[in-house]
C-alpha cells in the first residue's frame, strides 16, 4: 500500500446568501444592541500615519446591474507596507491601523466607501516590490465561494508597471480592470463579474 | 481593536504560503440549479499564483472584540429574563487546519433563521413569524487548540423562491477568518438526517458527496446538558500552510 499523507480536505465553501448582513454586519441589518458596533466600520483613527483616501467600490452582474446584497472585505498594508498581522515578520506595523475593512452595499445604489490610508508597497515573494495595492473579498447571494481580487491605484502608474502579480496576467487589456482611477482623494473601482470588461479573479 | 490574540502569542508562528485550494472540491462558481449564480458566476479563468504576503497576512482579532453573550443566540438578543423560542442546542467542535492542527484565535461569526425558518431581515418575506427574543447572530474566538461552542436554538427550514418550491435545510451561515487572507472562508453548517439536504439546490452545487458531509453537523448526546440543551459537532476545516523545511525567505529580511 501507498503512503497515506493524512491530509484533511478544506471544509467546501456555500454562498453567504441574502442575509449575511445578519451575521457580519447586524447594526447595518437593523440588528442593535448585539454587538456595539459592526466589526471593520472602522479602518482609520486621527492618529494612524497615511494620506487619507476614499475607496468606492460596486459588484456588477452579468446583466449589467450593481448587486445590492454584496458584502465585500478589505485587507492591505499601513502606509509603510507593513501588515497588522502577527505573521508579519519584517516589522510592526501602524498600531492605529487595523489594515481590514468590512462593508456591505448600500441597499439602493450598490455602493460602498471605505474610509482608509493609501498602503506602501509591500514585497513580492522574490523581494521585488509590488505596487501599493488593497486586496478584496466578496460575497453575496448566487456567489458560491468568496472571490479574490486587488484594487491598484490609477495614479501609480510606473509602479503598476512593474508589479510583478499585474505581469502574470496574460490579456494585457485586462489589468485594468483591477486599477482604479482617482478623482480627488476617491478611487473608485467596479467589480465586474461577467462580460467583457469581467474583473481578474484570483486563485491565490 | 488588539491585533494579536492572546492564544496565537506564545505559538510559534509558521509563515509559509497556504496550500492550493482544491477548487473541484468546493462549488463551481456556475451551479444553474440555483439561478441567482447564472448572472453571478466569473467566467474566465482565474488567475493562479502563490500567495504573496498580501494573503499569507490577514487581520486576527482580540477577545475584547467580544460581548459576554455574543456566543448565545438564545440570550443575546432575548429581553432581560427571556430567550429564544426553539430547541436549545450547543453547536461546538474544532477549527482545524488541512494539516489536521487547530487553528487558534481565530474569529468565527454565525447567523440563522429562527425556529420557524424566519430571519430577522427586511428583504425576507417568509410568513413565518418572527421571534421578538431572537436575534439570529452569534460570534465566538477560537481556543489554544482550535474549540469552539457556541448555544443557540436549532433554526427552521425555509421555502426560497428559487424553483417553484425550494426548501433550504435547517442550516447555521459560518463566517471564518484564519490566520491568513487566503483562509477566508463562508459556509454552512447543516443537521444530521434532514432529508432537505439533498434536495438543495445550493448544496448540490458541491459535486462530491463526501464533500457535503463536511458540512452536516452530528447530534453528540454526550456532549449535551440534561434537560437543557442537546449538542451538535461541527468541525470546520481550513486550508493548511506549508511548513518551511526549506526556508524560502523573501530577500533584504
Ligand atoms: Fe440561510
Amino acid at each position: 500500500m501507498t503512503h497515506s499523507l493524512d491530509r484533511l480536505k478544506e471544509s467546501p465553501s456555500q454562498t453567504a446568501g441574502p442575509y449575511v448582513h445578519i451575521g457580519l454586519t447586524p447594526n447595518f441589518a437593523g440588528i442593535g444592541g448585539v454587538y456595539e458596533n459592526d466589526l471593520g466600520a472602522d479602518l482609520v483613527s486621527d492618529k494612524t500615519r497615511g494620506e487619507r483616501i476614499d475607496i468606492k467600490l460596486r459588484v456588477i452582474d452579468g446583466g449589467g446591474t450593481p448587486l445590492k446584497d454584496a458584502l465585500i472585505e478589505i485587507w492591505q498594508a499601513d502606509a509603510a507596507g507593513l501588515y497588522n498581522s502577527p505573521f508579519e515578520m519584517r516589522g510592526a506595523a501602524d498600531p492605529n491601523f487595523t489594515g481590514w475593512g468590512r462593508r456591505a452595499v448600500d441597499a439602493e445604489s450598490g455602493e460602498c466607501v471605505f474610509g482608509t490610508i493609501k498602503p506602501g508597497r509591500v514585497p513580492f515573494n522574490d523581494g521585488r516590490l509590488m505596487a501599493p495595492h488593497i486586496t478584496l473579498w466578496i460575497v453575496a447571494r448566487g456567489i458560491n465561494i468568496g472571490l479574490h481580487t486587488r484594487l491598484y491605484f490609477g495614479d501609480e502608474q510606473s509602479a503598476n508597471a512593474e508589479d510583478p502579480v499585474l505581469a502574470c496576467i496574460e490579456h494585457r487589456h485586462r489589468v485594468a480592470t483591477l486599477i482604479a482611477p482617482r478623482n480627488g482623494n476617491t478611487y473608485t473601482l467596479d467589480i465586474r463579474l461577467q462580460g467583457e470588461r469581467e474583473t481578474v479573479f484570483f486563485d491565490i | 481593536m488588539k491585533t494579536v490574540a492572546s492564544g496565537l502569542s506564545n505559538r510559534e508562528l509558521e509563515v509559509g504560503t497556504f496550500f492550493q485550494r482544491d477548487r473541484s472540491w468546493h462549488p463551481p462558481a456556475l451551479t444553474p440549479a440555483y439561478k441567482t449564480s447564472v448572472l453571478r458566476s466569473p467566467q474566465k479563468a482565474l488567475l493562479s499564483l502563490d500567495n504573496t504576503l498580501s494573503e499569507i497576512t490577514g487581520p486576527v482579532f482580540g477577545h475584547n472584540i467580544l460581548g459576554e453573550l455574543d456566543d448565545d443566540l438564545i440570550h443575546n438578543f432575548a429581553k432581560p429574563g427571556k430567550s429564544a423560542i426553539g430547541q436549545r442546542i450547543i453547536v461546538y467542535g474544532r477549527l482545524l487546519d488541512e494539516r489536521g492542527k487547530g487553528v487558534a484565535g481565530a474569529l468565527l461569526e454565525v447567523w440563522q433563521a429562527n425556529a420557524g425558518g424566519r430571519y430577522r431581515h427586511k428583504r425576507e418575506s417568509y410568513i413565518a413569524a418572527l421571534d421578538p427574543n431572537f436575534g439570529g447572530c452569534g460570534r465566538t474566538i477560537t481556543g489554544e487548540d482550535g474549540s469552539y461552542a457556541f448555544r443557540t436554538i436549532k433554526p427552521g427550514p425555509y421555502p426560497w423562491p428559487n424553483g417553484p418550491n425550494d426548501w433550504r435545510p435547517a442550516h447555521i451561515h459560518f463566517s471564518v477568518f484564519g490566520h491568513g487572507f487566503a483562509q477566508r472562508l463562508i459556509t454552512q453548517m447543516y443537521f444530521e438526517g434532514d432529508p432537505l439536504i439533498w434536495k438543495c439546490p445550493i448544496v448540490r452545487g458541491i459535486p462530491d458527496r463526501a464533500a457535503v458531509e463536511r458540512l452536516i453537523a452530528v447530534l453528540d448526546m454526550q456532549a449535551t446538558i440534561p434537560m437543557d440543551a442537546s449538542a451538535y459537532r461541527f468541525d470546520i476545516v481550513l486550508r493548511g500552510r506549508r511548513s518551511s523545511l526549506f526556508e524560502n525567505r523573501l530577500e533584504g529580511n
